[in-house]
C-alpha cells in the first residue's frame, strides 16, 4: 500500500488530509469523529482577539449601563463571580481537544494588536497546541495604508509570535499582493514554519429588497483549488517554509494535485461540510486508489513533482498559461455561436 | 454615663472593609441564618441581592451550610415562609421595608405570640400616604410596635453589623423575635469604613445551647405538639399574658449580648447610649441615623460648654423604663423627644409618648423634665446639625414649642423651628467633596471606588453618600464623599466643600453647583472648552463665585479622553483620576496604581479589553487636566435661564420648578397641595436637553408610515396633518410636506420632533422602512447633534404645538398609520432612553386617554408616570387626559375595580337622576343620552355634546336632582378604566387580586407591561421572568418556566385576553387595544417590553421583540369572548409557528449570555428546555387556534 504520510511544520502525519480552520472544529465530538475518519490534523476554529474584545466591551457595556443612575435600582444584574471572558473557553477546548485525540492539533489566531497576538499565542503554546496558524484575515480598507507597509505588519506580527514561542508559527495568507513571491520569502526570512495558501475572503452579497448588505458565506468548489495550485506550484522551491493548501479541495484528484505543485498537506472544510466527515475515509481511500493505479509509492515521492520548477513548460505557470486560456475561451465562445 | 468606645488595641485582627449599611447587615444575616425568605422592596433589596448572590456562589454559614435563599411572591409570603421555617426549627431571616414591613403585620403577631426567635432586618422606610416615598424615617417600624417583637435601632453602618448580631443572639436566647432597624438611604446605602466582624465574633454570640433549645421546640412527627389553636373567651386572655416574663427578661438579655459583644470586639452599646456634658440640663432622645448628626452637634456644643447631651435609643421595645432612666443625668431638667415619623392624630409621636409614659411612672421623687416632641427627617428629609441646635436653643427657651417640626418651614400650622443653615459642625481636618455627574458617566460608580480606596488603602476614615434624582434616562447624581484622621457622624449632605466636581458642563446653568465650595475651595470641571477659552463660557454668576470664593479651577475634557480610549460617555476613571491628583490624598503614583487595582477588581471579570481601555483613560487623564488661571473679575453676560418657560403655570412656576431645580427643600408647608393631588401636564416644562443626537427628518423622502411615532417610548417625534393655511407665520426652518392620505390629499403633513425632551435613543430611525435611494445608509429620520439644532428646533416645536389636532372622528384607530394623528397623552417622561414599556401607556393615551381612568401599580410605570417634579400625563385642547393614582403595588387591580365600581355607579345614579328630569329636561335629549352609542369616538364626542346641553338645562332647573345630577353629568360618557402595572405586579405580588377583578365580570382594562423582571427594583427575577434567564435572586438562571399568564386569565370564558408585542406586530397591538377597550368586561394585554435588564442595545428593542415571538418565546395571541357569544373559536394565535431557534432571540440579551458564560452546562440545559417550552405551547396554542365554534362541545341541557 501506498505510504500517505507527509511532515507538515515539523509534525509528521499520516496522511496530508488536514481539517482546515472551520465551525466542525469547535465540537470534541466532530474532532474524534475525524481522527476516526483519518483526518491527519486538525487546526482548530480561530481565536479572534477582536470578537473577544466586542465581547467583552459589550458585556461591559449591558452590565454598567443605567447602573447607578437610578436610586431603586442600581444595578440590574447580579454581579456573578465569573463571565470566562476572553480566551478561557478556546483554550479549554485546545486542551480538551488535544486529551481527546493523538493526532496533532494546531490553534488559529486571529489577532488585532500586537501585545494580542502574543498574548494569546502563549495561550494557545500553553495549552499543548502542536502548531499555530496565525490568521491574518485584514482587509485594507484605508487607502492612507501602503501596500509596504501592510506587508511590513504582516512580518513584523510574523517575528514577534515567533520571538514569543516555541511551537511552529504557519501563516495563513489571501491572495492579494502585489508579488505573493515577494511575500512569501519576506514571510519566510521572518521566521514562518509554514505558509497555508489561500485565506478565503467572505464577500458580502446585497439584498436589494432590504438595500442591506448581507452576509455570503458560500462553501468553496473545485474551481477554486486552481489559484492555489497555481501558485503553490510558482512558491516551490523559493521559500522554506512548508506550504499547506486551503480553499477549493473537494476530491481526492484536488489532495493529489495539491501534492504535486508542491503542498505537504491539503486542508478542507467545505467538503467536509457538504459531504459529512466520513467522506474523508473514502476521500483516503480514492487517493490511495489513484497512486497506487499510478504506481505511486508515496506522497512524498510526488509533493512538488508538478511545480513551475518541476514541470516541463514552467512557462505554462506564468504569463503564457494566460495566453493559452484566453486562446481556449475564444475557441470555446466561437463553438458555442 | 456611658459611651461607645471603639479600642483598636482589642480589634487589630479584624478586616476593615468599605461597604454600605445593607452588605453589613446581609453579611451578619447570611453567616448566621439557614433560610433566608426574601422579596424586594427598596432600600432593602440590596440585602437579598447580596444574600442570594453568596448563596449561588457557594458561601456557607458559620455551621458550613449554605443558607437556602428564597424569593417569595410577597413580603407576606416571605414572612409566612420564614414562620414555616423558624417553627420547624430552622434559623430564618428575611428583609424588608415600607410596604414590604406592613405586609408582614399579620405573621409578625403570630411569631411574637409564639414566641419565636428571628431577627428581621428593615431597612426603614416611609409608608406611603399622601404620597409614596422610598426614602427613609421611622413610619414603618412604628406601625409594627405593637406586635410584640423587639425593635433595635443601628445608627451608622458598622452600627448596623453590630446589631445585626446582637439582636440575633439575644432574639435566639430572650425568644422574642426582633425587627433590627436602620435608616432606609442615610445608613442602608451609605458606604461607610467599618470593622468586619469575624466568625469567631459570630460563633461567640450565637450560643449553641439555645440553637439546640430552638430546634427542640421545632414542630416535629416525632415529638408533635399543635400550635396556632383557636382558643374562647375563656382563657385567650389568660394564656396572652404568659408572655409577660419573657418581655420583662428580654431589656437585660439585650444588655447582657451588648456587654459579650463588647469583650468581644470592644465596642460596648447600651440599651440607651448617653453622649454629651455629664451635668447636661438639656437633652434630646432620638434614634437611627439622625442620633449621629446629633451625637456630633452635642460633642461641638458641650466643647464650647453647653450643658446639653443626647441619649441614643438603641432598644424600642420592650422599653426598659429602668434602664431609660438610668441613663438620663440627673441633671437633666428639659427634654426633647425627636421623632422620625409622624402618627396625625395621636397626642405625640410614639418615641414622645413612651418617653413621657417612662418618665411619669419612674420618677417618683424626681422632678419631671419639661418634655417636647418633634418631627424631623420624614423620607430623608435632611437632618442637620443646624436643625440639632435649634432643638437645644429651643429647649433653653422659657416656653419652648411642644410638638414642633424641624428642618421644613411650616407656614400653616406654624409647627416649625427656624435655623440657621450657617451653622456648621463639621471638622476642618475632614475633607468634603461633592460630586456632580449623570448617572450614565459613571461618577457614582468611580466615587464608591474612591471612597473604598482611601478607606482601605489609608488610616483616614471615609463616607461615601450618593443622591439620585428620579429620572432613569439623564439622571442627575450627586456624590458626597467625606475622609479624615476622625470617625465620621456626619449624616447629612455636604453642604460645605473643600472639592468640588463638576462632571458635565450643562449642569452649571441647571443648579447651583458652587453653592456649597468653601472659600479656597477646588472647582473640578469636564469642559468641551480648553483652559484658555472656558472663562468666556461661564455664566456670570459661575464667575462670582469662583471669584468670590477665591475657588482652584481645573478643567479637563473627559468626553475627549474617554472618547480616545474608546470609553464611550463613560468619563468615571478619567475624573477619578483627576480627583486624587488635585486633592493629593494619596501620592499621585500611589493614586494611580490604586485607581487600576480598583479597575482591575471591577472590571477584570468583564475582560482585558475593558480594564485596558480604561487603564488607557486613566494614564490619559492628567495630561489633559488643566489649571484655569481666573481673572479677578467678572466678565460673563451670559445669564443662567430659568429652570422653566416663563409662559408655565403659576403652580409649575412656585412649586414644581423650585423642585427641578433642586431646591425643594425649601418650599414651605403651604406650597404643597394638601392631599397628594398635583396638577398633570408638567413634564412639558422641564426641559431637560439630555440627548446629544436627535433625530431630523427627511419629509422628501418619508412615506408618512407613523411607526416613528408610535415607537417613541417619549412621545419627542409627532405627526399632524393639518390645513395648509395654518402654515402662515411658521418659522423659516419649519418642515412640511403634502399628506400621503388619499382622504387628506389636499392637506400638509409635518413630523416635528421635540429636540429638548428627545432621549436621543434612535428607535425612530430603527424603525423607519425608508431608504434613501441616492445613499441606503439615510432613512427619512436621521441621527444629528442635538446643540445646534437647540434653538431653531424649539421654535418649530412650539409652532407645531400651535397647530390644530386633527379631529378624531376623521382619524381611522385601527390603521397604524393614522394612528399618529392621534394627540398622545403621556409625554417626555423619565424612563429610560428606548423604554419597551411607554410605548404602549403612550398608545392608550392616543386611542382613549381623554376619558381614562387609570391605576398605577408601583414600579418603573408609576414613577415615571408620577414621581415628581413633573409627570408625563397631560391634557388635550379641551383639558381632557387621563386621571392617574399610584395605591400600592399590590392593590393595582382591586383599587382600580373601585374606580370602575364607582363609575359604574355614577353612571347608574346619573341615568336614575335623568329619568327623574326627564319632564323638566326634555325626553327627547334624555333619550339620546340613555341611548347613545359610545362605541366609537364619535358616538363619545356627540354624548359629550349631549351632556353639555344637559348641564345647560340643568343650570335653569331648581331642585335636588338637578344638583346632584350637576355632580356626576360627566360619567354619562363612557369612561375607559385601565390597571397598568408590571410582570412583578401582574405575575407575583398582585396576582391574587388581578384574578379576582378578572372575575367579577366587571369592564376593567388591564394593561401588563412585561419586561420579564422587577425592573424598577433593578432586576430581580418574578414568575414572568424565562427559564435560563440570568435575574437578580436567579443568579444562576431561572430554572422553572414562564408562567403563562394569558392562559390562566382565559379560563374565565368572559375575560377579553391580549398579548401584544409592538415591534412584531405593531397592527395587532393597535387591534388588541381597540377590541380590550371595547369589550364590555375585564380585559388584560400582556405586552412584550424590551427593558434595560435585559442587557442589549435598546436600539434594537423592537428587532428583539421580533424575535421573541419569530422565536416562540412570546406568541402573539388573542382571546375575545365575543367571538365566542358568535359561536366562533374566541382563541386566535396571531403569530406564526416559530421560525428561529430561542437560542437566536435569547443569545441577543446578556441576561441571557452571562449565564452560557457563568455556567455553560446549566446554561445549555435551560436552553433546551426553553426551546422545548416554546414548542409545547405553540402546540398548544395551535391546538386551541383549530377548535371549531367556541370549543365547548354539544351542550347539556340542565333539567
Amino acid at each position: 500500500m501506498a505510504n500517505l504520510s507527509t511532515s507538515y511544520l515539523g509534525l509528521t502525519l499520516k496522511s496530508p488530509i488536514v481539517a482546515s480552520s472551520g465551525p466542525l472544529c469547535k465540537d470534541i465530538g466532530h474532532i474524534l469523529h475525524m481522527e476516526d475518519a483519518g483526518v491527519a490534523a486538525v487546526v482548530l476554529h480561530s481565536l479572534f482577539e477582536e470578537q473577544i474584545t466586542i465581547e467583552s466591551q459589550a458585556l461591559d457595556r449591558h452590565l454598567s449601563e443605567q447602573s447607578e443612575s437610578y436610586a431603586e435600582s442600581l444595578s440590574y444584574f447580579p454581579d456573578l463571580a465569573n463571565y470566562n471572558i476572553g480566551p478561557d473557553g478556546y483554550v479549554e477546548h485546545l486542551r480538551k481537544a488535544k486529551q481527546a485525540v493523538d493526532i496533532p492539533i494546531v490553534g488559529s489566531l486571529n489577532g488585532v494588536s500586537t501585545g494580542g497576538w502574543i498574548r494569546y499565542a502563549k495561550l494557545i503554546e500553553d495549552a499543548g497546541a502542536d502548531a499555530l496558524e496565525l490568521n491574518i484575515y485584514y482587509m485594507p480598507a484605508d487607502p492612507a495604508v501602503d501596500g509596504a507597509r501592510i506587508e511590513q505588519m504582516y512580518t513584523e506580527l510574523v517575528s514577534h509570535v515567533k520571538a514569543s514561542i516555541n511551537i511552529p508559527v504557519a501563516v495563513k495568507l489571501g491572495p492579494y499582493f502585489s508579488s505573493i513571491p515577494n511575500m512569501a520569502r519576506k514571510l519566510d526570512k521572518a521566521g514562518a514554519d509554514g505558509l497555508v495558501l489561500f485565506n478565503r475572503f467572505y464577500q458580502p452579497d446585497l439584498d436589494l429588497e432590504a438595500l442591506e448588505v448581507a452576509p455570503n458565506l458560500v462553501l468553496s468548489n473545485s474551481s477554486e483549488l486552481l489559484m492555489r495550485l497555481h501558485w503553490v506550484g510558482l512558491l516551490y522551491g523559493h521559500v522554506g517554509a512548508d506550504m499547506a493548501i486551503t480553499g477549493g479541495v473537494h476530491t481526492a484528484l484536488d489532495v493529489l494535485k495539491s501534492m504535486m505543485v508542491g503542498g505537504r498537506v491539503a486542508m478542507m472544510t467545505s467538503a467536509l461540510l457538504r459531504h459529512g466527515i466520513d467522506y474523508v475515509a473514502r476521500l483516503e481511500a480514492d487517493v490511495l486508489e489513484w497512486m497506487e493505479a499510478h504506481e505511486y509509492e508515496s506522497i512524498e515521492q510526488m509533493q512538488g513533482s508538478m511545480s513551475a520548477r518541476n514541470v516541463a513548460e514552467p512557462a505554462a505557470f506564468q504569463r503564457a498559461n494566460y495566453m493559452k486560456v484566453l486562446s481556449s475561451y475564444d475557441v470555446r465562445t466561437s463553438y458555442l455561436h | 454615663m456611658h459611651f461607645v468606645r471603639w479600642n483598636p488595641q482589642m480589634n487589630n485582627h479584624r478586616q476593615k472593609v468599605t461597604i454600605d449599611g445593607n452588605e453589613a447587615a446581609a453579611y451578619v444575616a447570611h453567616k448566621i441564618n439557614e433560610v433566608i425568605a426574601i422579596y424586594p422592596i427598596t432600600p432593602s433589596s440590596g440585602m437579598g441581592e447580596w444574600a442570594d448572590q453568596w448563596s449561588s456562589e457557594g458561601k456557607r454559614n458559620i455551621w458550613g451550610t449554605i443558607p437556602t435563599v428564597i424569593e417569595m411572591q410577597s413580603e407576606g409570603g416571605a414572612s409566612a415562609a420564614l414562620h414555616g421555617a423558624v417553627q420547624a426549627g430552622a434559623l430564618s431571616t428575611t428583609f424588608t421595608s415600607s410596604q414590604g414591613l406592613l405586609l408582614m403585620i399579620p405573621t409578625m403577631y403570630k411569631l411574637a405570640g409564639e414566641l419565636t426567635p428571628t431577627v428581621f432586618h428593615v431597612a426603614a422606610r416611609t409608608v406611603a400616604t399622601h404620597a409614596l416615598s422610598i426614602f427613609g424615617d421611622h413610619s414603618d417600624v412604628m406601625a409594627v410596635r405593637q406586635t410584640g417583637f423587639g425593635l433595635l435601632a443601628a445608627a451608622g453602618v458598622q452600627e448596623v453589623m453590630d446589631m445585626a448580631l446582637i439582636a440575633s443572639a439575644a432574639s435566639l436566647e430572650a425568644r422574642i423575635p426582633f425587627v433590627h432597624f436602620f435608616d432606609g438611604f442615610r445608613t442602608t446605602h451609605e458606604v461607610g469604613k467599618i470593622e468586619q466582624l469575624t466568625d469567631d465574633d459570630l460563633q461567640a454570640m450565637m450560643d449553641d445551647a439555645l440553637i439546640r433549645s430552638h430546634r427542640e421546640r421545632a414542630m416535629t412527627p416525632d415529638r408533635p405538639v399543635l400550635r396556632g389553636t383557636a382558643q374562647n373567651p375563656d382563657h385567650f386572655f389568660q394564656a396572652r399574658e404568659t408572655i409577660n416574663p419573657f418581655y420583662l427578661a428580654c431589656p437585660t438579655i439585650v444588655q447582657n449580648a451588648m456587654d459579650k459583644f463588647a469583650g468581644l470586639t470592644g465596642r460596648q452599646y447600651h440599651l440607651f447610649d448617653y453622649v454629651g456634658a455629664p451635668d447636661a440640663e438639656r437633652i434630646v432622645v432620638m434614634m437611627g441615623s439622625g442620633a449621629e448628626t446629633a451625637e456630633e452637634t452635642v460633642s461641638y456644643l458641650a466643647g464650647q460648654g453647653d450643658k446639653v447631651g443626647l441619649l441614643k435609643v438603641r432598644l424600642f421595645r420592650p422599653f426598659s423604663v429602668e434602664h431609660f432612666i438610668a441613663a438620663i443625668p440627673p441633671s437633666v431638667k428639659r427634654i426633647a423627644v425627636l421623632d422620625r415619623t409622624k402618627e396625625p392624630g395621636a397626642v405625640g409621636e410614639p418615641l414622645y409618648s413612651d418617653v413621657i409614659t417612662a418618665l411619669t411612672e419612674a420618677l417618683d421623687e424626681r422632678p419631671m423634665p419639661k418634655v417636647i416632641g418633634g418631627r424631623y427627617g420624614l423620607s430623608s428629609k435632611e437632618f442637620t446639625p443646624a436643625m440639632v441646635k435649634t432643638v437645644y436653643d429651643e429647649l433653653a427657651k422659657p416656653a419652648p414649642k411642644n410638638h414642633f417640626t424641624v428642618g421644613i418651614v411650616d407656614d400653616v400650622t406654624h409647627t416649625s423651628l427656624a435655623f440657621d443653615p450657617e451653622f456648621s459642625t463639621e471638622d476642618p481636618s475632614t475633607v468634603r467633596c461633592l460630586f456632580y455627574g449623570l448617572g450614565a458617566d459613571g461618577t457614582v460608580g468611580a466615587n464608591k471606588n474612591s471612597i473604598k480606596i482611601i478607606g482601605e488603602e489609608t488610616d483616614n476614615f471615609a463616607q461615601g453618600y450618593f443622591v439620585y434624582d428620579s429620572k432613569k434616562a439623564g439622571a442627575v447624581t450627586v456624590s458626597h464623599l467625606r475622609f479624615g484622621p476622625k470617625p465620621l457622624h456626619s449624616t447629612y449632605l455636604i453642604t460645605k466643600a473643600n472639592f468640588i466636581a463638576c462632571h458635565q458642563f450643562v449642569f452649571l446653568e441647571r443648579f447651583d453647583v458652587l453653592k456649597a465650595a468653601v472659600p479656597g475651595a477646588v472647582f473640578l470641571l469636564n469642559s468641551p472648552y480648553p483652559a484658555d477659552q472656558v472663562w468666556n463660557h461661564l455664566s456670570r454668576k459661575v464667575q462670582e463665585q469662583i471669584v468670590a470664593k477665591k475657588l482652584k479651577f481645573y478643567v479637563i475634557d473627559g468626553y475627549e479622553v474617554a472618547r480616545q480610549a474608546g470609553m464611550g460617555s463613560r468619563i468615571n476613571t478619567i475624573m477619578q483620576t483627576c480627583f486624587f491628583a488635585i486633592s493629593g490624598v494619596l501620592p499621585r503614583e500611589e493614586a494611580i496604581a490604586k485607581i487600576k487595582d480598583a479597575i482591575k477588581k471591577t472590571y477584570g471579570k468583564r475582560g482585558e479589553a475593558v480594564v485596558q481601555k480604561n487603564f488607557a483613560a486613566v494614564d490619559a487623564a492628567l495630561d489633559h487636566l488643566h489649571q484655569v488661571q481666573v481673572p479677578e473679575q467678572a466678565t460673563s453676560d451670559i445669564m443662567v435661564p430659568p429652570t422653566v418657560s416663563p409662559r408655565a403655570p403659576e403652580f409649575v412656576q412656585k412649586v414644581v420648578a423650585p423642585i427641578i431645580r433642586g431646591e425643594g427643600d425649601l418650599l414651605p408647608v403651604s406650597a404643597m397641595p394638601k392631599d397628594g393631588t398635583f396638577p398633570t401636564a408638567t413634564a412639558a416644562w422641564e426641559k431637560r436637553n439630555i440627548a446629544l443626537e436627535v433625530p431630523v427628518w427627511d419629509e422628501k423622502i418619508c412615506i408618512q408610515c407613523g411607526k416613528c411615532v408610535l415607537v417613541c417610548p417619549h412621545a419627542t417625534i409627532r405627526a399632524k396633518v393639518y390645513d395648509k393655511a395654518a402654515l402662515e407665520g411658521a418659522p423659516p426652518t419649519f418642515k412640511y410636506t403634502a399628506a400621503r392620505w388619499k382622504e387628506f390629499k389636499d392637506q400638509t403633513y409635518t413630523l416635528q420632533v421635540a429636540v429638548e425632551d428627545c432621549t436621543g435613543c434612535s428607535l425612530c430611525v430603527e424603525v423607519c422602512p425608508v431608504k434613501d435611494k441616492s445613499d441606503v445608509k439615510r432613512k427619512a429620520v436621521n441621527m444629528a447633534p442635538q446643540i445646534p439644532l437647540r434653538e431653531p428646533e424649539r421654535v418649530n416645536w412650539d409652532f407645531f404645538l400651535g397647530l390644530p389636532e386633527m379631529d378624531k372622528q376623521q382619524i381611522k384607530p385601527h390603521i397604524v398609520k393614522d394612528t399618529q394623528l392621534f394627540q398622545p397623552l403621556f409625554e417626555f417622561s423619565g424612563a429610560c432612553a428606548g423604554c419597551g414599556e411607554t410605548p404602549y401607556i403612550k398608545l392608550m393615551t392616543q386611542l382613549f386617554g381623554d376619558r381614562a381612568i387609570i391605576g398605577n401599580a408601583t414600579g418603573c410605570s408609576s414613577i415615571y408616570g408620577g414621581n415628581l417634579p413633573t409627570t408625563p400625563y397631560t391634557v388635550d385642547a379641551e383639558g381632557r387626559g387621563p386621571t392617574w393614582n399610584n395605591s400600592l403595588f399590590e392593590d393595582c387591580a382591586e383599587f382600580t375595580l373601585g374606580l370602575r365600581l364607582a363609575v359604574d355607579q355614577h353612571t347608574l345614579f346619573a341615568r336614575d337622576l335623568l329619568e327623574k328630569l326627564r319632564e323638566q329636561v326634555s325626553g327627547v335629549l334624555v333619550d339620546e343620552i340613555l341611548a347613545a352609542d359610545q362605541s366609537a369616538d364619535a358616538g363619545v364626542q356627540a354624548q359629550r355634546e349631549r351632556v353639555k346641553l344637559l348641564r345647560e338645562r340643568l343650570a335653569g332647573i331648581d331642585s335636588p336632582h338637578a344638583r346632584r345630577l350637576e355632580a356626576i353629568a360627566d360619567y354619562l360618557v363612557k369612561k375607559s378604566v385601565w390597571a397598568i402595572g408590571g410582570d412583578g405586579w401582574a405575575y407575583d405580588i398582585g396576582y391574587g387580586g388581578l384574578d379576582h377583578v378578572l372575575s367579577t365580570g366587571r369592564n376593567v382594562n388591564i394593561l401588563v407591561l412585561d419586561t420579564e423582571v422587577y425592573s424598577n427594583t433593578g432586576g430581580q427575577m418574578s414568575k414572568a421572568t424565562p427559564r435560563g434567564a440570568v435575574a437578580k435572586f436567579a443568579a444562576g438562571g431561572k430554572p422553572m418556566g414562564k408562567k403563562d399568564l394569558s392562559m390562566m386569565a382565559m379560563q374565565y370564558g368572559n375575560v377579553y385576553v391580549g398579548r401584544v408585542a409592538m415591534g412584531a406586530n405593531d397592527v395587532h397591538t393597535v387591534k388588541t387595544f381597540l377590541e380590550a377597550e371595547a369589550h364590555n368586561g375585564p380585559s388584560i394585554i400582556i405586552a412584550y417590553s424590551h427593558c434595560i435588564a435585559h442587557g442589549f442595545d435598546m436600539v434594537h428593542g423592537l428587532e428583539q421583540q421580533k424575535a421573541a415571538v419569530a422565536s416562540g418565546h412570546f406568541p402573539l395571541i388573542r382571546y375575545n369572548p365575543a367571538l365566542a357569544a358568535e359561536g366562533k373559536n374566541p382563541f386566535q394565535l396571531d403569530s406564526k409557528a416559530p421560525s428561529i431557534p430561542i437560542e437566536k432571540y435569547a443569545y441577543n440579551e446578556t441576561r441571557y449570555t452571562m449565564l452560557v458564560r457563568s455556567d455553560p452546562e446549566a446554561a445549555k440545559k435551560l436552553l433546551e428546555l426553553a426551546q422545548h417550552d416554546a414548542q409545547v405551547r405553540f402546540k398548544l396554542y395551535e391546538h386551541m387556534a383549530a377548535m371549531p365554534g367556541n370549543g365547548a362541545g354539544k351542550e347539556v341541557k340542565n333539567g
